[in-house]
């Protein structure tokens, strides 16, 4: 049978893992559960981030330091292309958004593949197979950093959100559109800052991500439907909820892949994202902004 | 009576065709365009007429492909039953995920959502299962004969394609003029409003999926016998479920002729990026996703929605 | 051929409706009257299978209809409009009207036929061809009508039609209740407009903060003084507020 010295490293595992798909959860859950765009675009996106970083660290940047790079870089590009692409393309409603922003996934991706060529990129750094004992389990570096990350892009998510002005217009703007109008916010401003905003916090999850994974121009499949499970199971708009569903994610898949071999572990993530659309809509904690 | 002598015009070309086009080539690309066309058909039914978008045809291409493929490889069922057998399962599984979809009041970005989750489920399944061959896949063995449904150059295949294009066409005809077609309009326009003038929303939307998954699960029959090979990236994949559902929103979405117009015009589109620009990999993705936002950007309805423009403009000439 | 006994609901802590009860009988034209907020679109809400009750039973022509669909209820002949009306928007006003005929006749050709004699008895035989969503509001209110009238109903609730409408509109949509109720069908209508309930209604009941408060002839509740006081009250007073404001102005 499986006893806990199998099952707890595969937790701590799982949770490592988790917290990644946290990091590219917390900016669907601005963009998704928020202003209800559905960004199909989103994993495609983490894709361009990813290629940033590693092609900085060729150019001698330490994917840790990229981030100061790759931030900004990718607000500008979230914040363009719900400018220019999506808010113009979509006519305000929500399937042509699907289809727009579907449109803009297969554009990004194909276009890694025709320069990039299908092949799977990995970095090397000092730190890449440095472990952190935990007493129970052994993890490595970038692991960790990435779960103290997660926390502290949650916690930056909640603050800006909560105490901001613009995060006082975004709010106001996701409930009363209409209303936000009327009292002077410029609405097609707000909503490029939200996506742009949402596409910053996957500039952050590619330059903590890239140490401990690849690079590839499909490598955004992996995520996006785990990005939007997560966002539907911690409830939409929820920071928290993102955080504790990516985790919880994290270690169903990792049990999972335990428990039923690799190639069904990854299953429990869909069956659990049908369950939750199905049973509860509104997340596992209730959806803190609808 | 103009547009039924059209449609014959249409037709008897359609035959000829293979007369007069001898390039191996450009019969496999009117193949294609015509597989798409009956897959389109099958989309705009539930996407078009209903307004449920689904994300995730590839559900009911993949299962339709797989029967066809499981029950002629393992238990010598015909190639042609196998079709009929590959409609039921698209149809079934349709069902089963619209059951549970619809049940739920699952609609918009869930509704495609979940659509695209239950594909990914079976895509893992079918690289998991042992009858499905796992991720190397089937491949159907070469034995050349109509009753086999394996033809020696592609005439053969190109006549079975028309075929079930004309068939889906006759069914969205038949859609747009029944009370069914009438009541996912309804749907699609306004839910609640359909059920409080007695519409059994529920019923029409499974209806709706159920004939969809069917024609699409056909789809994925004919590929298995058109191809000899099948495995669970091309048929649960998400690549299959986005051509499938670019084809009826670039031709037009709840028209008749939207679907076989959109195929048209994508793979012609994808053709001629290739010629333009060689033959790299993902280039005719890339004009594919192109074409994509730009339809929705300026032509919502469509290409058919053009082509009534148009006549509407000549007509008024026409008439002054 | 409406009786309705105990009908409650709540929304969370809020009770919409309150114990309510009350009896529409066939052939007649009854009245839901009360201020914004008292719960009558909830009320017919329940009534049609649209929001379910916490507890309570709504009998129609006999049978017990609690908890059906509302499709299911429609089919047996009770339809409802919508305050805020719902056409089909791309849908062609015959179009639209056949949603509901198509109810009762499976073949299309004779579904558009008796919608296009439907959308005539409301007056809108020359809009046939018009997308609903080209219309006036007065046009969709009649279109709401319309499509409620195809599926042959024999109660029709109808909530708010005068809602919008200018004086001649709203003469014309009472000339148009009334002949539906000359042609067999019950009609029990939410209404704020006194006027149209004044020449309509036969019987009004009076429902204030989810609760049934008085029933009567429409001459006798205009008299009663909890109605006074609960309905006319909240919006004459600001009325006449409004009034001599603006007249000390």
């Amino acid at each position: 049978m499986l006893d806990p010295i199998i099952l707890l490293p595969a937790a701590i595992n799982g949770l490592t893992m988790g917290a990644v798909y946290a990091l590219v959860a917390l900016g669907l859950t601005l963009i998704y559960g928020v202003l209800h765009i559905i960004n199909f675009a989103h994993g495609s996106l983490l894709m361009v981030g990813l290629y940033g970083a590693f092609f900085l660290h060729r150019a001698g940047l330490d994917p840790y330091l990229a981030l100061v790079v790759m931030v900004p870089a990718l607000f500008f590009t979230g914040y363009a292309l719900q400018w220019s692409v999506i808010g113009k393309a979509s006519h305000g409603s929500d399937q042509n958004i699907l289809l727009v922003t579907l449109g803009a996934s297969i554009v990004i991706e194909n276009l890694a593949l025709y320069f990039f060529s299908a092949d799977t990129r990995t970095i090397d750094t000092p730190y890449s197979f440095e472990m952190i004992d935990l007493g129970v389990a052994l993890v490595p570096l970038p692991r960790v950093i990435a779960f103290a990350a997660a926390l502290v892009l949650a916690a930056v998510l909640w603050f800006l959100i909560a105490r901001t002005d613009l995060g006082r217009a975004i709010r106001a703007v996701a409930k009363e559109r209409q209303g936000a109008r009327l009292v002077g916010i410029d609405v097609d401003h707000i909503f490029a800052m939200s996506f742009g905003i949402g596409t910053a916090c996957l500039g952050a999850a590619a330059c903590l991500l890239l140490p401990m994974f690849y690079v590839s121009p499909h490598v955004g499949h992996v995520f996006v439907l785990v990005a939007f499970t997560v966002v539907v199971l911690g409830g939409m708009g929820s920071f928290s909820g993102a955080l504790i569903g990516g985790l919880l994610i994290g270690v169903t898949e990792s049990l999972g892949g335990l428990l039923l071999g690799e190639s069904l572990g990854q299953m429990g993530i869909f069956l659990i994202f049908i369950a939750t659309l199905m049973f509860r809509p509104s997340g596992l904690f209730g959806s803190r902004l609808s | 009576m103009n547009a039924r002598l059209v449609m014959a015009a249409g037709l008897a070309a359609a035959l000829a065709v293979p007369y007069l086009v001898r390039s191996d080539f450009w019969l496999g690309f009117l193949i294609t365009v015509l597989l798409f066309a009956v897959m389109g058909m099958a989309w705009n039914i539930l996407g078009g007429y209903a307004g449920q978008f689904s994300f995730g045809h590839a559900a009911f291409f993949g299962t339709g492909a797989y029967a066809a493929a499981v029950l002629h490889i393992g238990f010598g069922l015909n190639p042609w039953l196998g079709l009929a057998v590959a409609a039921l399962a698209g149809g079934l599984v349709a069902l089963v995920i619209g059951y549970l979809s619809f049940r739920y009041g699952l609609r918009g970005s869930y509704f495609a959502l979940i659509t695209l989750a239950f594909a990914e489920v079976l895509r893992i399944l079918a690289n998991w299962a042992e009858f499905t061959g796992g991720g190397v896949g089937l491949y159907v063995p070469l034995k050349v004969g109509i009753a086999n449904l394996q033809f020696s150059g592609k005439t053969g295949y190109y006549y079975v394609a028309l075929g079930f294009a004309v068939l889906s066409l006759a069914v969205g005809w038949a859609l747009e003029h029944s009370r069914l077609g009438a009541q996912l309009m309804a749907i699609r326009e306004n839910e609640d409003a359909a059920q409080a003038l007695g519409v059994d929303t529920f019923a029409c939307k499974l209806k709706a999926i159920a004939l969809s998954g069917a024609l699409t699960g056909i789809g994925g029959g004919f590929y298995t016998h058109y191809y000899l090979y099948i495995d669970p990236g091309i048929a649960y994949g998400p690549g299959v479920s986005v051509e499938i559902l670019l084809v009826p929103i670039i031709g037009g979405l709840g028209t008749v002729f939207g679907p076989l117009l959109g195929s048209a015009v994508l793979h012609g589109a994808g053709e001629l990026a290739r010629r333009l620009m060689g033959d790299a990999p993902g280039l005719n993705l890339i004009f594919y996703g192109v074409l994509l936002i730009v339809m929705v950007r300026f032509m919502p309805e469509g290409l058919m929605g053009l082509v009534w423009r148009l006549r509407h403009r000549w007509r008024r000439v026409a008439d002054a | 051929m409406l009786e309705v006994s105990g009908l409650t609901r709540r929304f969370g802590g809020l009770l919409a409706v309150a114990d309510a009860s009350l009896h529409v009988p066939a052939g007649s034209i009854v009245a839901l009257v009360g201020p914004n907020g008292a719960g009558k679109t909830t009320l017919f809400a329940m009534i049609s299978g649209f929001v379910p009750s916490d507890s309570g039973k709504v009998v129609f022509a006999g049978e017990d209809v609690t908890g059906l669909g509302p499709h299911v209820i429609c089919a047996r002949g009770l339809v409802r409009t919508f305050q805020v009306v719902q056409p089909f928007g791309r849908l062609s006003v015959r179009e639209n009207v056949a949603v509901g005929t198509h109810l009762r006749v499976a073949d299309r050709r004779e579904a558009l036929a008796r919608a296009t004699a439907v959308a005539e008895r409301v007056g809108m035989g020359h809009l046939l061809d018009r997308p609903a969503q080209a219309l006036t509001v007065a046009g969709r209110k009649r279109l709401e009508l319309a499509r409620a009238l195809a599926t042959e109903p024999r109660l029709l609730l109808l909530d708010e039609v005068m809602a919008g409408l200018n004086p001649t509109e709203m003469t014309e949509m009472i000339r148009i209740v009334r002949g539906i109720r000359d042609g067999g069908v019950t009609v029990f209508l939410i209404e704020h407009v006194m006027q149209a309930v004044a020449s309509l209604a036969e019987r009004v009941h009076v429902l204030n903060q989810g609760r049934l408060i008085a029933e009567g002839a429409p001459a006798e509740i205009a008299r009663m003084p909890e109605v006074v006081e609960a309905y006319l009250g909240h919006g004459v007073a600001e009325r006449m507020t409004a009034q001599a404001a603006g007249g000390a102005r």
